[in-house]
């Protein structure tokens, strides 16, 4: 089926997030959407899926105007759409989740599981997806469980499917199989849209790139364009994608893992032994998989945990069994993964931001009384230091875009005397100018003699910062490899293989 | 990020889009030049349109407009003229504005001037008894808004102030001290009564988890019953009495009267609470770190804040509030000796009188007094109109009903919405940075 975009724009308010875009997608094709975070390919896809009403052009399939009131119309009209975050129910079947919301039934109401079942293992078969219909959804791995999301568009007769941002949770090994799969899907004359802002990604899957910048449609590329040519069409200038980074100076050993195990309050182990030793003056990057127990091993030595066992020590001094309060005064900084949940008060001003780990006495609190000048200063230093873009000290954070909000959280965690510096996910959801920008802090803050950790789930990420590298599967470290540790070594890594010559 | 091309430092506003994962595009240059240096005047109207003042006030207007209706359905002579409607209808509305004009006429002749008054002091008198009304509210109403800064719904009212009350009664009319210490004495035994009555459910709430509404109505009853408890027995009770009330409080514990005016030493006490509670919340440490908590628990977590200390904390300041309203009622209202029911509802209309505030201390004084203006005018109105009084406490309703769904009233006047919607966590990357 011919996909056909004409003339979409659709306004919030103020904003236009999509102005007058084309885009047509052909059978057996296909069609990837780049464009940064913010550029309003997510937008434009949920005007496709009936979520958003255009406010003007239209959708055509095989050339018929089509009208979409909700995803239920889009669905019935092939369309199908593979979300970055899964819509499965965790506790049913692969068949259950399959049927979910098309149920078919025999007499008297009873849940055609059989057929169910059968459609599964057909599609599956077709394919090669090797998904069992009667396994539980929470049983089964991420890259398993975002093929049932496939067999469920298909088992809809999708015969165009949306990937939103499809590799974000996958490791290599995975990100490749699903390559296949969307090649298999594109022979059988499907067409597929493909929505991503990793170059590598596109280069090696599209026939056709459509590059989005403001909401508009900035150019076409071919899928043998360099990545700079890539970046550059995406972000609208000359982009540097290769950091420069300097060879280490290595200092003592100063943070000091060891045998260090979070049990959950079921009696789940979340992290199980691990030990590393960070020196100062070196990034070590902690790379894996999302949900192999990164977060609980930050958290942990944050003071952030219950059922911490083992040790943790900072230039010699124990770090477990301290409060946050402790730790933060022991000289640790700390960007944590999810900003807007656990970094920043979003309704708090960029003032009040800048002093939120330091309320209880330091350069802003005296005699139990806020010194609102000085706090003001050194916002409004801040705010040029960090190239924050914002009205002023008193906008609220909320209203911040996400790079301006983790500079913000840099500008608050590196004005500190910090001994130690650990960035999860630190560029998460930013644009590539921002990205640039974290890294050059990071960088800094290493060659300062800091001993830096990163936790990053995004190799390239990895690659550019990482004078080790550490990988994490279910909660323990494969191996601690050296920076230039090929790509595939590391993908086997995050799917829990320790290679031979690899030793922990 | 030096020399990224984009021209601005907009923040713009979340454009209302929901849902996460979706990206409403970045601003056009266009756009984006109009925003900026947005005009003074322009800005103040915004705010005020999309704001929460005018929110209140139009809150207040609606809920009195339903209560004319109110009164105007109920009212004999409406009633009696409708039969006849269609063949003169004159007289129908009429009586309506006869009723409802007469009602409200008598609202703010009883509660806030008495134009018929002889002298300026008499023709102020129905203003300062209100005040007398509006003091506990506003004493209690700031308790409840600290809770509600702090993220936390203390309905506990009641049980604080009848704690809190009891303890400054008892030291009122047990403990003979010299004057003035006598006083402070007594006031200071109402706000820890108070505090320690809150402060209970603030230890469960850090330690178990324990959910601080629940835990604050159970409070409620049991703070009742032990109250009446000890008024039946001789700790409480007047001596030589069978009724379940205690002594009158003696001389040296009654809050003076302000130069012979009917308004007490009272007022003045919680124009000092507004001042502290003001203080504390924006300009104090541990106001910051409380705000924090409100706002976003994880993050003051992440930040070294110990939100379980905060979580008590928060229940004490709140505590030591609403127990100042408590100690106001047993030494300025009825001094003759309290019962059981000296609460008066006050701890329920506090928290309609935090939300009318917004949680805001200056906020909570106007709503106080306007609360107070009800109270006190609404006797007026039963008694010079034969209107129910509980009409008051219908309006009073409303004005929560309507604070509390702001976009049913900016429906009703066709508000814009507001340019920052509080509470919803945007993940949008609006724009890039």
């Amino acid at each position: 089926m011919k996909l056909e975009l004409r003339g979409i724009t659709k306004r919030f308010g103020a904003l236009t997030a999509n102005d007058r875009i084309d885009l047509v997608v052909e059978p057996g094709e296909i069609h990837c959407l780049l464009g940064e975070n913010g550029a309003g390919k997510s937008t434009l896809m949920n005007v496709l899926y009936g979520l958003y009403q255009a406010d003007e052009g239209e959708i055509l399939l095989d050339d018929a105007v089509q009208r979409f009131s909700g995803p239920g119309d889009a669905m019935r009209a092939g369309i199908g759409m593979v979300h970055q975050h899964f819509m499965l129910v965790p506790v049913f079947t692969v068949a259950e989740n399959v049927m979910l919301g098309h149920e078919s039934t025999r007499l008297g109401g009873r849940l055609d599981l059989a057929a169910a079942r059968a459609r599964v293992t057909e599609i599956s078969d077709r394919f090669g997806f090797d998904v069992d219909p009667d396994a539980r959804i929470e049983d089964l791995p991420v890259g398993v469980q975002q093929r049932v999301e496939i067999i469920k568009a298909l088992s809809r007769s999708a015969q165009v499917l949306v990937f939103d941002e499809p590799t974000a949770v996958l490791t290599p090994q995975e990100t490749d199989e699903l390559m296949a799969i969307m090649r298999q899907l594109k022979e059988t004359g499907t067409a597929i849209v493909f929505i991503t802002h990793k170059l590598r990604e596109v280069r090696e899957v599209a026939d056709r790139i459509t590059v989005i910048r403001l909401g508009k449609v900035v150019g076409e590329a071919e899928p043998t364009a360099t990545n700079a040519e890539l970046a550059s069409l995406m972000v609208g200038r000359e982009v540097e994608l290769a950091v420069e980074k300097a060879p280490p100076r290595l200092g003592d050993d100063a943070l000091v893992v060891e045998d260090l195990r979070v049990v959950d309050p079921n009696g789940i182990t979340l992290v199980d032994g691990v030990s590393f030793t960070v020196r100062a003056g070196e990034v070590l990057a902690i790379a894996g998989v999302q949900g192999n127990g990164q977060t609980e091993l930050t958290e942990a030595i944050f003071g952030l945990q219950t059922g911490v066992s083992g040790r943790i020590a900072l230039d010699g001094k124990p770090l477990t069994g301290r409060s946050v309060r402790q730790v933060l005064d022991a000289g640790a900084g700390f960007v944590p993964e999810d900003r807007q949940h656990d970094g920043l008060v979003p309704e708090f001003t960029i003032a009040e931001n800048l002093m939120l780990d330091r309320a209880d006495g330091g350069p802003f609190v005296r005699f139990g009384a806020l010194r609102l000048d000085d706090l003001h200063a050194f916002a409004a230093e801040k705010l040029k230091e960090f190239d924050v873009r914002a009205q002023g000290i008193h906008t609220a954070v909320g209203r911040l875009s996400g790079g301006n909000q983790q500079k913000v959280v840099l500008a608050r965690e590196l004005s500190r005397e910090l001994r130690l510096f650990v960035a999860a996910q630190p560029t998460r959801g930013l644009d590539v100018g921002a990205i640039e920008f974290v890294y050059d802090r990071v960088l800094a803050t290493r060659d300062a003699g800091i001993p830096v950790i990163v936790i990053s789930t995004e190799l390239d990420e990895v690659y550019a910062l990482a004078d080790r590298i550490a990988v994490m599967y279910r909660g323990r470290i494969v191996g601690i490899v050296p920076a230039d540790t090929p790509r595939d070594v590391l993908g086997l890594m995050m799917a829990g293989e320790a290679p031979a010559a690899v030793a922990a | 990020m030096s020399g990224t091309g984009e021209q601005t430092p907009v923040p713009v506003a979340d454009t209302g889009s929901e849902g996460q994962g979706l990206e409403p595009g970045q601003v056009p240059g266009a756009a984006v030049a109009a925003v900026p240096q947005e005009p003074g005047v322009q800005r103040f109207l915004r705010e005020l349109l999309t704001g929460n003042l005018l929110l209140s006030v139009l809150a207040v207007l609606v809920s009195l407009v339903v209560g004319a209706v109110l009164i105007a359905v109920t009212n004999p002579q409406v009633l009696a003229a409708s039969g006849y409607f269609f063949s003169r209808p004159g007289d129908t509305i009429a009586a309506i504005v006869s009723a409802v004009g007469g009602a409200y006429g008598s609202l703010f002749q009883g509660g806030v001037l008495d134009l018929t008054a002889s002298d300026p002091l008499s023709a102020l008198r129905p203003l300062l008894g209100s005040l007398g009304f509006a003091t506990p509210l506003i004493a209690a109403g700031l308790g409840i808004a600290v809770g509600f800064r702090t993220g936390l719904f203390n309905i506990g009212g009641q049980g604080q102030i009848l704690i809190g009350g009891a303890v400054a009664g008892w030291i009122g009319f047990a403990l003979p001290l010299p004057a003035g210490l006598h006083l402070i004495a007594a006031v200071l035994g109402g706000l820890l009564g108070g505090a320690l009555w809150a402060g209970i459910v603030g230890v469960l709430k850090a330690r178990t988890g324990a959910h601080e509404v629940i835990v604050t109505i159970m409070l409620n009853y049991v703070a009742f019953y032990l109250l009446d408890y000890l008024l039946h027995t001789p700790v409480l009770q007047a001596p030589g009495s069978s009724n379940p009330k205690s002594p009158a409080e003696l001389p040296t514990a009654v809050l003076p009267s302000l130069f012979g005016l009917p308004v007490n030493l009272g007022f003045l006490l919680a124009i000092v609470a507004v001042l502290a509670s003001s203080w504390l919340l924006s300009r104090s440490s541990l106001g910051f770190k409380l705000r924090a908590v409100g706002e976003n628990p994880a993050a003051a977590r992440t930040a070294g804040i110990d939100v379980r200390r905060m979580t008590i904390v928060a229940m004490v300041v709140s505590g030591l509030l609403v127990g100042l309203a408590g100690a106001y009622q047993v030494l300025g209202q009825s001094t003759g000796g309290f019962g059981n029911d000296f609460d008066a509802s006050i701890g329920f209309n506090a928290i309609t009188v935090a939300l009318l505030g917004r949680s805001r201390p200056w906020g909570v004084f106007w709503a106080g007094i306007l609360f107070g203006v009800f109270q006190n005018g609404g006797y007026t109105m039963q008694a010079a109109n034969g209107i129910d009084i509980n009409i008051v406490s219908v309006v009073q309703s409303l004005i929560v009903l309507f604070i509390a769904a702001p976009p049913l009233v900016r429906t009703i006047f066709r508000l814009p919405a507001p340019g920052r919607p509080r509470r919803r966590r945007s993940k949008n990357e609006v724009r890039s940075a």
